[in-house]
């Protein structure tokens, strides 16, 4: 019963696909697996929007959306309904084949990534060899989408915005990577399917996730750190600065083309949250070795919902940063930390299975971060604002 | 050389026929974009993995991206005056056959020193993502060295000139 239960959607898969003749159903079950991925993210999407909207209320003393439907459920269906009825609008100069086909690559893109996520025990769509290589392929392409955006609008505030995202998204993408490395070092493959299986295992009922090694603690934060600028998120918002730049890259987009950029971002965001939680939270597996019986994909999705609640604390919490912080805190502390933790995996590996290899891992990291940070911090002066150009 | 083959082909030198003919610098940065795709699901119709993947990380999600940011911070993509046809369309096409002329030699060559040269009715050995790293820090150590060295030297050669110049140059 409850291993039916954990396999539920394999099982009504193959349920369905029973039905067809035989040379049609290796297609059905592809077919059958891409649109519970097409349906099933959006719905999150959906929720995850909902959530924020209230969340964000919450945290700034007001109630949020409470008009459409028993407190304000269902909004985002109004939402949905308004951005598709609204008028699509393309400036009389923008370069209209490039800004129609920035939204749509955006959107192909980000789903692709979920092609190798395992979102549940025997629930990945394609065991790759490579999966982790090709999530961050499809990952580096929506730069170009974004900043076809920026550049076909016309408009000084897309290109900027457009320049602001494309650096960032550079610049983090290498302590994504590096940090993503060490647990490719420790597993010794790039299948995510492999992965998430070397950290199902538990030791007196505790399991054996990354996070609870100091290498995949360190890794988790400046994955995290990563995952966040990466998807221009709060406090690494500078892309879309409001503020600043109207909406950043995609100013000239209304309508659908509009909420394509919306749904990118947060299935983009959604789907990181799944790379982090196989990469360091365990995937799909239990937190404890006792409730190990709950069905796995609960497992997977209630991390990613987790995550997406964290990043909406983090987006009503911090201020915005500086484009300069921004860079530095890029270059000058999360990639030489990556670098580091890359070398204590290492030795992780090779110190065998004694105490020692906990201390010495520990006490290596914990240095490092103080020194860096202290180092870091030294020439900053805190003092009253200046301002070089707006005096 | 079945159906896919020609469709990801035509796509691939279409792309980099369209990076060639196009008017705006962009655009044609866009299209050699295509071409690079292209590529990559070449290699990955092959059964290389790592090549495509690899591809796509590197050329569309890096190269491209320097290449329109280069575009776009030194000349713009306005269409020069004189047109985009090169004055020279004889030697470009010169050079342009000696390079094929070079990499098709070292493709024709390198065919016998394929593992799979003494027999080829077997099939094409699967080499994995584990098969390249091994290859990569045993056999091929050395170059893979040198390669870093030389990225490190261009790493630093590029901050120095981006550096601000000191206050006391001026």
């Amino acid at each position: 019963m409850i291993d039916k239960l954990d396999q539920v959607f394999v099982l009504l898969t193959h349920w369905v696909v029973g039905f067809l003749p035989a040379f049609l159903q290796p297609v059905a079950i592809v077919v059958i697996a891409v649109a519970a991925i097409l349906v099933t993210f959006p719905g999150l999407f959906a929720i995850c929007v909902l959530l924020e909207r209230k969340g964000l209320g919450r945290m700034q003393n007001r109630l949020g959306p409470n008009r459409v439907g028993p407190f304000g459920l269902l909004q985002p269906v109004a939402d949905g309904l308004k951005s598709l009825t609204k008028e699509d609008l393309v400036p009389l100069s923008a370069d209209a084949a490039v800004h129609f086909l920035a939204p749509v690559f955006l959107v192909v893109v980000v789903f692709m990534g979920y092609a190798v996520l395992p979102v549940g025990r025997h629930m990945t769509l394609v065991n790759m060899d490579a999966g982790l290589l090709f999530y961050f392929a499809m990952g580096a392409s929506t730069e170009l989408s974004v900043f076809m955006a920026g550049w076909s609008s016309r408009n000084k505030y897309s290109l900027l915005g457009a320049m602001r995202a494309v650096a960032q998204m550079i610049s983090y993408e290498v302590p994504l990577l590096m940090s993503s490395v060490a647990v490719v070092m420790i597993t010794g493959s790039l299948s995510l399917n492999r992965i998430v299986e070397a950290q199902n295992q538990y030791t007196w009922g505790l399991p054996h996730w990354y996070i609870f090694t100091p290498w995949g603690f360190a890794g988790f934060v400046m994955f995290a750190t990563a995952a966040t600028a990466e998807t221009n998120r709060s406090p690494f918002d500078l892309p879309e600065g409001e503020s600043e730049l109207v909406a950043g890259y995609f100013t000239e987009y209304s309508g659908f083309k509009f909420a394509e950029f919306f749904l990118g971002e947060y299935v983009g965001m959604l789907s990181i949250s799944g790379l982090g939680a196989t990469l360091f939270l365990g995937g799909w597996s239990a937190p404890l070795a006792v409730l190990g019986w709950v069905p796995s994909w609960i497992w997977f999705f209630g991390k990613v919902m987790l995550s997406m609640c964290v990043f909406i604390w983090l987006r009503g919490t911090l201020p915005r940063l500086r484009q300069d912080q921004l860079m530095n805190f890029a270059w000058k502390f999360v990639l030489p930390f990556t670098m580091l933790n890359l070398f204590v995996a290492a030795a992780w590996r090779f110190m065998g299975d004694g105490w020692e290899r906990w201390v010495v891992c520990s006490v290596v990291l914990v240095i490092a971060y103080v020194v860096m940070a202290r180092v870091g911090m030294r020439r900053k002066h805190f003092g009253p604002r200046s301002y070089r150009y707006a005096e | 050389m079945n159906f896919a083959f020609y469709l990801i082909s035509g796509l691939a030198v279409a792309g980099a026929l369209a990076a060639v003919l196009l008017k705006n610098t962009v655009h044609c940065a866009l299209a050699l974009t295509v071409a690079f795709a292209g590529i990559a699901l070449l290699f990955l119709k092959l059964g290389a993995q790592f090549a495509g993947f690899a591809q796509i990380l590197v050329y569309i999600g890096a190269v491209a991206i320097l290449v329109v940011f280069a575009i776009l911070l030194t000349r713009g993509s306005e269409t020069p005056k004189d047109g985009v046809y090169s004055k020279f369309p004889l030697t470009g096409l010169a050079i342009a056959a000696a390079v094929f002329a070079v990499l098709g030699w070292a493709v024709l060559n390198s065919a016998s020193a394929l593992p799979g040269a003494a027999n080829p009715s077997a099939a094409a050995p699967t080499v994995t993502v584990m098969d390249i790293g091994n290859a990569l820090m045993s056999r091929y150590v050395l170059p893979l060295e040198i390669v870093a060295l030389l990225l490190t030297a261009a790493l630093i050669g590029a901050v120095i000139v981006a550096m601000h110049e000191k206050e006391e140059a001026k």
